[in-house]
């Protein structure tokens, strides 16, 4: 085949498939929230804006992903530099990390409830050690606190894989010149992850941290397992709006507020990230 | 219009894909109810097997069971023969897409229910199908605990938050429990049982003096809720666990407390107040959606579910009631005994409120409901301000009531036409 066309022929699947399966749906979820009894309106924005969890929810979910991705990005910067020195189990290790990224966020989510439930695990264990008296119960309406960190912790332990991966990726790619220059100048490992790796793995984390505060904005399940009504998330919001309230338009409000919220997310990691011109690995 | 939207074409894609393969013979049976997987086997082979004809029994969660049911509508080609589900589901649909159900010459024995049924239009929009009702169990540990001189089975609200309190007292922690959780019911509790009982009302009353009472009074039961209350949705779990001693539910969401340990636990009518003692049926109901594909196997499959034998097979299987005159064999499961027991005294207490579920909402059914569980979110749960949070509420219920134009339903006095919020 020629080799000019050869390139769009193999991206044409992919293209017609998000064409029809992304494209066209976004087209007709905007239509839908710009709708009201069939006519051009913004009274689906206005609802969902008038609403008082609307601004609940909203605090919520930045405050979760404001919480959780910067101790992800800390945790998958530790994990990838220690697997990248590791010189023997390395695939085994990073096998066993990434398990959690194969299961999905609702399973994940009823497992932390197993932990934190009124008889799960954690009370069986402090009432087994004396430290309580009878099981306490943990996540309800009193102790949002104690909700958060549960949410926090259960989207931690899921998620923090997948900037792992790409950042195991990323730290493989920066030559080892590199780090040998610098120990010839005496430079402390501190030093050398500071001056060398960060640097080097911007293009890695710029695409980790995309993809990670995207779906910190579109946390659900993990939520809604562990907090049920008592932590609205935007996403629970849109579900609520949608198959609760049979409310398309207003559904589809909210999807284009997680939208501009994750686009705008991402632009502003794009330019702090952003890799000069001229330089590359 | 709704987001729908964007699956209806893969969905409707989908299902004429998956049965252009098969040569389908089946009446695809529709259903929102009876969905645990128990029920749902049940369904098949006590309810359906005698109906003599291929029926393939598919219970599911009302948002993909709606999602299907618009794809076929708007593709006007479909595969669903018989829908059941509940009231309110069908409220929910536009009366055009459903069958007139008014020539098969069946009905139940309620005028109420068939009034019902008929969705504000003059046509029989479904068959009702079965019904059951809410009502209050505890664990007989409680008993002891149970106030100096009150009947169990005539409770006023005043006696079940001291029996709670007692309990509370008695064993160091708050044992009533609450369906307040996420798939809870709680919205009937307070259309149907709170309002009713305190303000003989529901809409007209919803932001009165009495109503303001009602919530004082049931923030004081919930002193004496577990608070992992706001988890509970089927409380015949925490029934079963022990979390809740005292509890409030739906009669189906707590059958399995009763068949399982039977002699553990009791079943008593819903508590009174000032103004009565306010109950609320449960209805669901057949229909036939204008795609089915074929038209007169779905009708005798409707024929099928209102017949006296049929209606006790579906007792035995879904623990929901019959909605003809039937004969009620003595050896039915426990739970059914119980609740039957209940719902009885209930009605036939003397100062029995009974409400109706709430009709000619269309599909701003879920938004009625919401106004009730926000005002229970910020009342009881943020601790707001009763008289704002109903001010505030009241306006949100008045727009609902206006943009349907639903007359007032009891125990709320009749109205010409929209019912108002006084």
């Amino acid at each position: 085949m020629n080799t000019r066309i050869l390139p769009y022929v193999l991206i044409a699947p992919v293209t017609i498939f998000l064409c029809v399966f992304f494209l066209y749906p976004f087209v007709l979820v905007s239509q839908q929230a710009f709708h009201y009894d069939g006519s051009f309106s913004m009274r689906n924005f206005q609802d969902v804006f008038a609403h008082w969890k609307f601004p609940i929810s909203l605090k919520n979910t930045l405050l979760l992903a404001a919480a959780v991705v910067p101790i992800q990005l800390a945790l998958a910067l530790l994990m990838a530099t220690m697997v990248s020195k590791m010189q023997k189990g390395r695939d085994l290790v990073l096998y066993v990390w990434t398990i959690p990224l194969g299961i999905s966020d609702l399973a994940a989510g009823i497992i932390w409830l197993a932990i934190f439930d009124q008889s799960g695990f954690l009370n069986t264990m402090m009432s087994g050690l004396g430290l309580i008296d009878r099981p306490m119960n943990l996540l309800s309406y009193q102790n949002p606190t104690l909700v958060f960190v549960a949410i926090a912790l259960a989207e931690i332990w899921r998620a923090t894989a997948i900037m792992l991966v790409i950042l195991v990726a990323g730290i493989g790619l920066i030559p080892k010149e590199y780090y040998e220059a610098a120990e010839v100048f005496g430079a402390s490992p501190w030093k050398r992850f500071i001056r060398i790796t960060l640097p080097m793995l911007r293009p890695s984390l710029q695409t980790a941290l995309v993809l990670r505060v995207i779906l910190a904005f579109e946390v659900f399940a993990v939520v809604a397992a562990l907090g049920g009504t008592l932590f609205p998330v935007l996403m629970g919001e849109t579900y609520a709006y949608q198959f609760e309230l049979l409310n398309g338009g207003a559904a589809a409000a909210i999807a284009l507020v997680i939208l501009a919220i994750s686009i705008a997310f991402t632009l502003i990691i794009l330019r702090i990230l952003r890799v000069p011109k001229g330089a590359s690995i | 219009m709704n987001l729908n939207t964007t699956l209806k074409r893969t969905t409707a894609g989908l299902a004429l894909a998956l049965t252009a393969s098969v040569a389908h013979a089946d009446v695809l049976f529709w259903s929102t109810q009876a969905k645990p997987v128990e029920e749902a086997q049940a369904m098949r082979e006590q309810v359906l097997s005698g109906a003599g004809m291929d029926i393939d029994y598919q219970p599911n969660d009302g948002g993909p069971w709606l999602t299907r049911l618009n794809a076929e509508l708007t593709a006007n080609t479909g595969t669903i023969g018989v829908l059941g589900a509940l009231h309110g589901d069908f409220s929910a649909m536009n009366p055009d897409d459903l069958v007139d159900l008014g020539d098969l010459g069946m009905m139940s024995s309620s005028g109420t229910f068939n009034s019902l049924s008929k969705l504000g239009t003059d046509q029989m929009q479904y068959i009702p199908w079965m019904q059951a009702s809410y009502i209050m169990a505890a664990n007989k540990q409680a008993l002891p605990y149970l106030p100096e001189g009150a009947d169990i089975n005539a409770l006023s609200y005043d006696e079940l938050i001291a029996w709670a309190a007692n309990v509370h007292e008695g064993e160091g922690e708050a044992k009533f429990g609450f369906p307040a959780g996420p798939k809870g019911l709680k919205h009937r509790f307070f259309q149907g049982y709170l309002y009713p009982s305190f303000t003989d009302g529901v809409v007209r009353t919803f932001a009165s003096d009495e109503a303001v009472g009602a919530w004082e009074k049931f923030r004081e039961l919930w002193a004496h809720t577990n608070p992992a209350s706001t988890n509970f949705s089927f409380l015949q779990e925490q029934l079963l666990s022990g979390d809740a001693w005292i509890v409030f539910d739906h009669t189906s969401r707590l059958a399995q407390a009763f068949n399982e340990r039977p002699d553990d636990f009791v079943a008593f009518p819903a508590p009174a107040g000032p103004a009565g003692r306010g109950f609320m049926p449960v209805l669901a109901g057949v229909a036939i959606p204008r795609t089915a594909p074929d038209m007169d196997a779905a009708k005798a499959l409707v024929a099928h579910m209102l017949k006296p034998e049929t209606q006790i097979a579906t007792l035995r299987a879904t623990n929901f009631f019959p909605v003809v005159d039937v004969e009620l064999p003595g050896d039915l499961p426990p739970a059914v005994q119980a609740a039957g027991n209940a719902v009885a005294l209930m009605s036939a207490s003397a100062d029995a409120n009974p409400g109706l579920l709430p009709a000619g909402l269309g599909d701003k059914g879920g938004d009625f409901n919401r106004v009730f569980v926000d005002s229970f979110e910020r009342i009881v749960l943020a601790g707001q301000d009763i008289r704002t949070v109903l001010d505030d509420q009241k306006g949100k219920l008045a727009a609902i009531m206006n943009e349907t134009g639903a007359p007032c339903w009891a125990p709320d006095a009749p109205s010409d036409g929209a019912c108002p919020v006084e």
